[in-house]
């Protein structure tokens, strides 16, 4: 089903294989293996340090693996034009909001003509429209990331990242940006999105990668993940305790 | 006491009647440091931040002498150029010695590694707040060096503002490839210089306080604007 919606030359599933990242002598990532298909929205989690950042990093092509290979859709050349991500502490050119819009899209290479309204269009999503002529970095903390979030939006991604969104608003901030992440995925983007936060986890995930000292230790669906955890790791992660 | 109270009284009267002589000498200043910022400006700003951004070896050979440049003795300065464009120099056959081109030059000089070193650490330094979000967006090495520049207009004003402060006070450099010739080439520096020696303190007192109020002036305005700006944009 979920195949259909591929085209022919769709950079998903991507495959990760014995993943490795050393940095300054310490293995941060060790030798991950995971498969990532079109459709569920995966949830990396896992405790502070567990390398869930840098993992999303090294999909993303922001960091270079040490050892191991990311293949994308077969071998797809520049899967990272059809991705987007959103960081955890939104980074605003100075220049007004849409204008940080209309920026991406010109690096994406959208015509002139068509970058005003998509970003426009992004803005309207994310309830910003009235905000458009405001400078961007003087707009509030989750006005940010709703700003961030349109503009990986407005580059119609097939891939989005998110790395801890949420981890600096308020519960207000971050159901709009829960909401906003709900229709992005319900477009047919795929969603893989770090957090430490098991309430938000569990709202969000269709399948879980529990992440845990650069290693992973469950990749679930969510339903079984959060009720039969296999793990004692992963069992004490959602019971509260704290692991490290 | 008196003589330097009459000498002040006259620099004011020469001011306030804006003394032919006085305002040529202003006027010219003016024009040759303001183009010689504006040249500086030009190779300086890029330069700076291609180094900031850039990751090529000897990256921390030209850091240091970029720094170490921003102390360029003016007069060694003024005495590489006139070795350049003096008749026997390199580029002797234009001509330039003794004329307000050679001064520019001389000046450009003297402040493009400070305009230089300044944007490198500014820019420097948004990069690294920037760097993961403009290359996820898929940014070019060539587009990065001019988006970042933008986006640090108002931090590098200050830095362009260092190099027309410097301009404007030398007078070693200008001295030696200008000459110095009244009514040709000679700038406030070098007629307070002249002045002073010759014994004709109101000219010289004159043109210093014009010289320093400039500074001030521009230097205010600057800060009252990047203020604005920065409370405007973030």
């Amino acid at each position: 089903m979920i195949g259909a919606m591929h085209s022919p030359s769709s950079i998903l599933p991507l495959s990760v294989r014995d993943l490795t990242f050393v940095a300054g002598g310490k293995t941060i990532i060790d030798r991950i293996s995971f498969d990532l298909r079109h459709g569920q929205r995966t949830v990396i989690l896992g405790p502070n340090g567990a390398g869930k950042s840098v993992l999303l990093r090294l999909c993303h092509g922001l960091l270079v693996p040490s050892g191991g290979s990311i293949v994308w859709g077969g071998g797809q050349p520049h899967p990272e034009r059809r991705q987007a991500m959103v960081f955890q502490r939104p980074v605003m050119l100075r220049r007004s909001a849409l204008a940080n819009i209309t920026y991406a899209l010109k690096l994406a290479g959208v015509s002139r003509a068509e970058r005003g309204m998509r970003a426009h269009a992004a803005l309207a999503k994310v309830g910003l429209d009235r905000l458009a002529d405001s400078p961007a970095r003087v707009l509030s903390g989750g006005e940010q990331q709703r700003l961030a979030l349109a503009r990986a939006w407005a580059l119609a991604p097939e891939v989005l990242f998110l790395d801890e969104p949420t981890a600096n608003l308020d519960p207000g901030a971050t159901r709009m940006i829960e909401e906003a992440i709900a229709v992005i995925h319900a477009n047919g983007t795929k969603i893989v999105m770090t957090t430490h936060d098991l309430g938000q986890a569990r709202r969000i995930a269709d399948e879980v990668i529990f992440l845990h000292r650069g290693r992973v230790l469950e990749h679930s669906p969510a339903a079984r993940f959060f009720d039969q955890p296999a793990t004692p790791e992963a069992a004490a992660f959602i019971r509260g305790d704290l692991i490290w | 006491m008196s003589d330097i109270s009459a000498a002040f009284v006259t620099a004011l009267g020469l001011i306030a009647r804006l003394d032919v002589n006085l305002v040529e000498i202003v006027a010219l200043s003016l024009q040759v440091s303001l183009t010689a910022v504006a040249v500086a400006a030009c190779v300086g700003l890029p330069l700076g931040a291609a180094v900031a951004l850039g990751r090529f070896p000897g990256r921390r050979v030209l850091i240091v002498l970029l720094n170490g440049f921003m102390g360029l003795p003016p007069v060694v300065v003024g005495l590489f150029v006139y070795l350049l464009l003096s008749r026997a120099g390199p580029l002797g056959a234009l001509g330039l010695l003794f004329t307000p081109s050679a001064m520019v030059i001389a000046q450009a000089t003297l402040i493009t590694p400070i305009i230089a070193a300044l944007t490198r650490q500014v820019v420097e330094d948004a990069w690294r707040e920037y760097e993961e979000q403009l290359r996820s967006l898929g940014v070019t090495p060539r587009r990065a060096v001019f988006t970042l520049l933008w986006d640090t207009r108002f931090s590098l004003v200050t830095a362009v503002l260092a190099g027309f402060g410097r301009a404007s006070a030398e007078v070693g450099a200008v001295m030696i490839v200008g000459g110095n010739i009244d009514g040709v080439t000679r700038v406030m520096t070098t007629a307070i210089a002249l002045e002073t020696s010759k014994g004709d303190l109101p000219l010289a007192l004159g043109l210093g306080l014009i010289l320093i109020t400039l500074v001030l002036g521009v230097n205010a305005a600057a800060y009252v604007i990047k203020e604005a700006a920065q409370r405007k944009f973030g």
